[in-house]
């Protein structure tokens, strides 16, 4: 539980920072500083235990299947890594209180801050390497909000998503290592793991794992050649680069080094990938410092290259390399972060963080000044202090360690590396605090207040300490986690100053002997440098960014056009290609079933069919003969029906022609009456070829299906049409009975339907496009008689007529060919001749019915007959037959399915009119046309006419 | 039987006419009736789940006919995780909606009850044709609700959704009828029955009908290529209904775990694994188009979009792997993916809504009200969606990714999924910084008073309602999975499914 809480006390405590800042900066760092120091008392409660060699495990189960647990660890490697992340952490939170100033936010700052150092505590004390990588990326997370914590900054914003690009891609390579090294363990617990090591090593996968892993560790801690973005991050507040920058969360890469080292270290392939890289970082990285003006940049650029120091020290892959991997981590956080905060310090007082604008501030700043050059000292690694130690070590290892078989590689490489690393602290201790005082800093500079150096001033007592009294003060620590890190080899070595005259000892005198001539004539230096070509990192990046946005932007934009031609073109092609392809790759026996002979009228008919559709197609631009076109086709589509033995059918096919022609030419009364010819000839025959193709296909495919014989559903349905459904009528009783479950579904589509196109017209009334509307003119002559009297009288004598055929229609449905929809529309077409013929405001002033409430009624008609039924006990939908004996009529059979079939009837015609309704209005609407009030307005200049009102 | 099961589709069609008939002049009162709705069906669903949970699939017979002659709704593990997730979003966003997006037009609330009824009805149903009908419920009701409060984009793109759906369902109609002259029946059980006995020479008319349902369900599902409809229609689409129409991808994306591990799957005979073929390829072609597009977008809206086309290819790919381990990942990744995607549209409709000038566009505006807590959101949405730690988006792509390691395509899943992963983070963190750190223009000045649609505590209540479940799902992600494996796990006994509707003889039949 205790681990637990040490990993959750940062996370919990993130929530208290943004609060209290509403309190005031005190009470805002106060609380981080709080929860800090809990998690930081609770992990030291667990040292004597530690030193003793316990190791301390806590685990919960979270996702057991996947081996995704809550498991911690707590060794001396993971306590050492989680004391300074919580050590540094209580400095860095006092330094930026005083470091940030009235106008930053503040609160999110220490938000954010605990965040990250939750997620930092969470990798090194996570037992689960899955649960690492959850930790790993919030790192990342967290830190791209820190990065981008002055957000107006444009460096802020682009160093944030660098830094988040490069290691987030890091830690996905990861996720893919960590899922392949779990595979060959049989587990994702490191406990587990780390005694795997010979079976990892053995397995074909172990290269691949080895590095999807390092390719995160090395983003993480930005190893060449990902190191580029480090700089950009130092865009942060120095604070951030302080903490993350040089003290946790680039060694994060390097604690999984660590952590992975028994498993993974050892063979070939470690040592030439993970040596080569920490040298050629180290290197490159030395040199670039030596060359950057920014001091923050400097530091960085330091710490890239003691970072690859560290690197290639566990790429040796010995026990003592790891040893002293292990104290350098140590010793790079103490005086790493405590030149960040010296250099914070100059920035925040004089007002500059540029070299070359400084010099001279020992006289001025006498505090800041000590500390930083005495870490500066550690840093190029002078005698007596910590950094020399660890050097020492390193340039032992690297001098007794073949490269290729060459003894001299990596001895002579560090050396070199050595000379520039001597080079830049010297440059930053003598070109800004040494020489004469300028008179041209941006502000006057003077010692911070105490809060400010504090921080730093304990991490150089530290440096002083551990130099002066290593093996007292450093050794045991040291011992604990190398002891964790080998997986418990014992070494026999002693951490001191003095080791005699050793060749490690020679490279150190070079170093520093090269180091200082090398900044003695630093102007020719840097003249030579210029010269030579650097390849800028971000530029390269930025590049590879733009270049990847582009394409998306071109592949996003290029394919989704917004043509729908287009997009209906890929779509059909993809249909008739997968349909061909499974059609002709499957077997496929010819269907058995005997051909009809071709009738005349058949063939008439198709002729009819075939010119109607081409027909279509030649003069689809003449929109209103395209529509009479459509009509034809419909028409012809029904008598085939008939001619197939479908009345029910026919009956429904011609009724709803009748009704979509009608609305479809009121509705073209508003629209061109020639459709442009919009595409071009290439895209017509395109379009031509798929048109015919999908034709083909669907012909051939009615063609196969029509030539066998199936068993399929109908004989039962014949069975059970009276018996069950107490109806002759087949296909009635299975669209109310059988099936009238889709039918209830079909007619609150069209119910849907109708409302929908009410609420988009409604919208339209008052949109842009209504007030197009307004200003609408007929592009058509009118007719002087809106209402021809033949029409009228016609119409109206035909109307009780009409509903007669319907309602019969309707009642005969259940046993011959009718039934509710039919009837449902040929009420609706006796309407709306009504309508045409006597216009609208006539025939709605005696139409009371409000159609909404029509179309409403009819669904819960429906969905009442259903549920009828199970009133009664039995599922939704089941019919019964009523058997009545009445007076004058005699014996009635009425099925429940009629008030089913009521419903439905309702529906369409409060659909149909509806419709009907709105287009009417939108006429209205654009013609500015008068409502009649008379049947018959044949001459509009009748007085009671021109009085009338819209 | 059990008798509430058809309740899941009769509250909705029920109480969409109740309020056309009474309530279509009242806002207030609309609004009251469409939640209590929407709650009673979570409360239907909380019942369905725990009910599925311990009982074998449930069938009801409607019309009383025995299956396959009438139609039949089945619950199962798989629909009745479906309808409790189609019943907390539906809940969730419509409180959204209420701040204001309902009043844009008319009959908002009946359109939202059609359109749960259609999506729970799909769910439900254990015939195809019947099927049919529910995607055209679906599709015209989402027509109306994707065009709701007008305007010329938004009514142009909606002309677009309507007939390449349209196209859809036209080949489904083909494709029903070629399975059906073939096998001689709708319903999907009796199918599963008829598939492994047809003869040799009826396969091609099986097989092409059974891959050309694949592809309406591709075109629900966004696959590519049938996916055309999705940028446009969700990046114009008002916002509630883009956060409801997350749903409507996965009734796709259930359709095929249905019908192919049902009817076509390893018991199949000669048609067994008809589906996996095609659907991996394209299910990564999906996710590469898709996470390109979160890279290429220029707006919110499109950003958005682009993330649910992406999604829907990891969830595609779960499911073409087509193995019980790989089903339980994606299912779990289906819940994640669409909650994510709601919260999404919701808070692209939250900043847009806020950016008077700029709208969605991502490019830099002056300050904007909320932004802090806005920033928030997005934050933590864009982890999720991403699939970053420690949201429930990483989880599922880790269970994936997992499921994957023995298909052939093992190297291919994984780079591909990680590799637009980063894709994804580097869109979000594009959009992001942008949206929310640079500032250009008129910096410091008071925001100017917005738009009434989404201003007040409601929308970004509810919406932090949708990232609370997220969370949540990762909090519970071992239980959850759990539940999930033995939902796939039912899912492929195809034979609890085909007991349950034709009786436990239907086997022998």
């Amino acid at each position: 539980m205790s681990l637990l809480l040490i990993v959750l006390l940062p996370f919990i405590g993130a929530l208290f920072p943004a609060l209290m800042i509403r309190v005031g900066r005190n009470a805002s760092a106060a609380a981080a500083f709080f929860a800090t120091s809990l998690a930081f008392v609770l992990l030291m409660s667990h040292a004597p235990a530690l030193f003793r060699g316990e190791v301390l495990q806590a685990g919960w189960e979270w996702l057991p299947g996947l081996g995704l647990n809550v498991n911690f660890l707590l060794d001396g490697l993971g306590f050492f890594f989680a004391a300074l992340i919580l050590g540094i952490g209580l400095l860095i939170i006092v330094y930026a209180r005083y470091y940030l100033s009235k106008d930053d936010p503040v609160g999110v700052f220490y938000t954010y801050l605990l965040l990250f150092q939750g997620a930092m505590v969470g990798i090194v004390v996570s037992d689960n390497v899955l649960l690492l990588l959850i930790f790993w990326e919030l790192t990342s997370l967290s830190s791209f909000l820190l990065i981008g914590y002055w957000k107006h900054l444009p460096e802020g914003r682009q160093g944030a998503r660098m830094a988040l690009a490069v290691t987030g891609a890091g830690g996905l390579a990861m996720i893919a290592g960590m899922l392949l090294i779990g595979d060959i363990a049989g587990s994702y617990d490191l406990s587990v793991i780390l005694q795997r090591a010979e079976s990892i090593q053995a397995s074909p996968q172990y290269l691949p794992a080895l590095v999807l892993i390092l390719i995160g560790c090395f983003t993480k801690s930005a190893q060449f050649p990902f190191h580029f973005w480090l700089p950009h991050a130092m865009a942060a507040p120095t604070p951030v680069s302080a903490y993350l920058h040089s003290a946790t969360m680039v060694k994060a890469g390097l604690f999984l080094m660590a952590r992975m080292w028994p498993v993974l270290s050892g063979t070939e392939a470690w040592f030439y990938i993970v040596a080569t890289t920490g040298l050629v970082t180290m290197t490159i990285g030395a040199f670039i410092a030596l060359f950057k003006d920014d001091l923050k940049g400097l530091l960085a650029y330091s710490t890239v290259s003691h970072l690859g120091l560290v690197t290639m020290l566990f790429g040796f892959g010995t026990p003592m390399a790891a040893t002293a991997a292990v104290f350098h981590v140590l010793n790079h956080a103490t005086f790493k972060a405590a030149l960040f905060m010296s250099a914070g310090i100059v920035d925040h007082e004089a007002g500059t963080r540029d070299v070359r604008r400084l010099g001279g501030l020992m006289h001025l700043m006498p505090v800041t000044a000590t500390l930083a050059m005495v870490a500066g000292a550690s840093m190029a690694g002078l005698p007596l202090l910590n950094g020399f130690l660890s050097k020492e070590m390193m340039l032992h290892e690297a001098a007794s360690t073949a490269w290729l078989g060459q003894g001299w590689v990596l001895g002579t490489a560090a050396t070199i590396a050595a000379c520039f690393s001597v080079a830049y602290s010297f440059r930053f201790i003598a070109h800004v605090f040494m020489g004469p005082i300028r008179k041209d800093y941006p502000h006057h500079p003077h010692d911070p207040p105490l809060g400010m150096w504090i921080p730093p001033a304990v991490l150089v007592v530290l440096v002083v300490l551990i130099g002066l009294f290593p093996d007292t003060l450093a050794g045991p620590l040291v011992a604990m986690v190398a002891r964790a890190v080998t997986g418990g080899q014992v070494l026999d070595y002693h951490l001191a100053q003095w080791h005699g005259f050793t060749p490690a000892l020679g490279m150190s005198v070079v170093a520093i002997v090269v180091g200082t001539l090398l900044i003695r004539s630093y102007p020719r230096v840097r003249a030579l440098w210029t010269a030579g070509p650097h390849p800028e990192a971000k530029r390269i990046f930025d590049g590879l960014i733009t270049g990847a946005v582009d394409i998306a932007q071109r592949l996003t934009h290029g394919v989704h056009n917004g043509s729908m031609q287009r997009y209906l073109a890929v779509m059909l092609s993809a249909m008739l290609l997968l349909g061909y392809f499974v059609f002709a790759s499957s077997p496929n026996a010819p269907g058995t079933r005997a051909l009809m002979p071709a009738s005349a009228v058949a063939v008439v008919g198709w002729v009819l069919l075939m010119g109607a559709c081409l027909a279509l197609v030649l003069m689809h631009q003449q929109r209103l003969l395209a529509l009479v076109v459509v009509g034809v086709i419909g028409l012809i589509v029904s008598i085939g029906f008939v001619y197939l033995s479908a009345p029910d059918l026919a009956l429904t096919q011609i009724s709803v022609e009748v009704v979509t022609v009608i609305l479809m030419l009121l509705a073209l009364n508003f629209l061109p009456k020639r459709s442009p010819r919009e595409s071009s000839t290439v895209r017509r025959l395109r379009d031509a070829g798929l048109a015919i193709a999908a034709g083909l296909g669907v012909g051939g495919a009615a063609w196969a299906v029509m030539t066998r014989d199936a068993e399929t559903l109908s004989g039962y349905y014949l069975e059970q049409s009276v018996a069950g459904g107490g109806g002759s009528n087949v296909v009635n009783v299975i669209l109310v009975d059988f099936r009238g479950f889709d039918t209830f579904g079909e007619i609150i589509v069209l119910g849907i339907a109708a409302l929908t196109i009410f609420a988009l017209l409604d919208g339209l009334m008052v949109s842009a496009a209504g007030r197009r509307l307004q200003s609408w003119r007929p592009d058509q002559a009118r007719a002087a008689d809106r209402h021809p009297m033949m029409l009228a009288v016609a119409t109206r004598a035909m109307l009780p007529l009409a509903l007669m055929v319907g309602i019969y229609i309707f009642l005969r449905g259940h046993n011959v060919p009718g039934g509710g929809f039919i009837a449902g529309l040929v009420v609706a077409v006796a309407l709306i001749v009504q309508y045409m013929a006597s216009g609208f405001g006539w025939a709605a002033h005696r139409m009371k019915v409000d159609y909404h409430a029509l179309i409403g009624a009819g669904v819960l008609v429906a969905a009442a007959t259903g549920l009828g039924a199970l009133v009664a006990g039995f599922p939704f939908l089941t019919s019964t037959v009523w058997h009545l004996d009445l007076p004058l009529l005699g014996e009635l059979h009425i099925a429940s399915a009629m008030f089913f079939d009521t419903g439905v009837f309702l529906v369409v015609v409060g659909a149909t009119m509806l419709a009907l309704a709105n287009l009417s209005r939108l006429g209205r609407h654009a013609e500015h046309l008068l409502v009649n009030r008379e049947p018959m307005d044949v001459d509009p200049s009748r007085p009671s006419f021109a009085a009338g009102e819209h | 039987m059990n008798q509430w099961i058809v309740f899941a589709i009769l509250l909705p069609a029920v109480m969409a006419p109740v309020l056309v008939l009474a309530a279509r002049h009242d806002i207030v009162l609309a609004r009251v009736l469409s939640v209590a709705a929407c709650a009673a069906q979570l409360a239907l669903a909380l019942g369905f789940f725990v009910s599925a949970s311990s009982e074998p699939p449930q069938m009801y017979a409607l019309g009383d006919w025995p299956a396959p002659f009438g139609i039949v709704l089945v619950l199962d593990r798989l629909s009745a995780l479906m309808l409790l997730l189609s019943g907390a979003l539906s809940l969730l966003v419509l409180l959204y909606a209420i701040g204001g997006w309902d009043a844009r037009g008319r009959h908002f609330h009946a359109l939202w009850q059609f359109q749960v009824m259609g999506i729970n009805g799909a769910f439900l149903t254990g015939d195809f044709f019947n099927l049919f009908v529910f995607f055209e419920i679906l599709l015209i009701a989402s027509y109306g609700l994707m065009v709701h409060g007008g305007g010329r984009d938004r009514v142009g793109a909606g002309v677009q959704y309507v007939v390449v759906n349209l196209l859809g369902s036209t080949l489904f109609l083909i494709a029903v009828g070629l399975i059906y002259s073939v096998a001689g029946t709708l319903n999907m059980a009796d199918l599963a029955l008829k598939v492994p006995e047809l003869a040799q020479g009826d396969r091609a008319i099986l097989n092409t009908g059974a891959l050309l349902l694949l592809m309406v369900f591709g075109v629900k599902a966004a696959l590519v290529p049938l996916h055309f409809w999705l940028p446009g229609t969700y990046a114009n689409a008002p916002a509630p209904v883009a956060a409801l129409f997350a749903i409507m991808t996965k009734v796709g994306a259930y359709s095929i775990i249905r019908l192919y591990v049902l009817a076509f799957g390893a018991e199949a005979g000669a048609s067994a694994w008809l589906a996996a073929p095609w659907l991996l390829p394209a299910a990564l072609v999906t996710l590469v188009l898709g996470m390109a597009g979160v890279l290429g977008a220029r707006s919110l809206g499109q950003l958005a979009a682009f993330s649910v086309i992406g999604s829907m290819g990891t969830l595609l790919i779960a499911v073409g792997l087509f193995s019980e381990q790989a089903l339980g990942a994606g299912l779990y990744y289906l819940v994640h993916s669409t909650l994510a995607a709601a919260a999404l549209f919701l808070v692209a409709d939250l900043v847009s809504a806020r950016r008077i000038v700029h709208g969605g566009q991502l490019d830099a505006g002056p300050a904007f009200a909320d932004s802090g807590l806005l920033s928030a959101y997005f934050f933590v949405l864009a982890i999720a969606v991403c699939g970053m730690p420690p949201l429930s988006g990483f989880i599922g792509k880790l269970l994936i990714l997992d499921s994957a390691r023995s298909s052939a395509l093992v190297a291919w899943i994984w780079s591909l999924v990680l590799g637009t992963s980063l894709l994804c983070i580097v869109g979000f963190a594009r959009a992001g910084s942008t949206l929310f750190w640079r500032r250009h223009g008129v910096g410091d000045l008071p925001p100017p008073e917005q738009d009434v649609s989404s201003s007040g505590v409601l929308p970004m209540v509810s919406t932090g309602a949708i990232l609370f479940a997220l969370v949540m799902f990762t909090v519970f992600a071992g239980p959850a999975t759990v539940w999930l494996d033995d939902t796939a796990a039912q899912v492929f006994q195809p034979g609890q499914y085909i007991d349950a509707v034709l009786g436990a003889g239907g086997i022998n039949e």
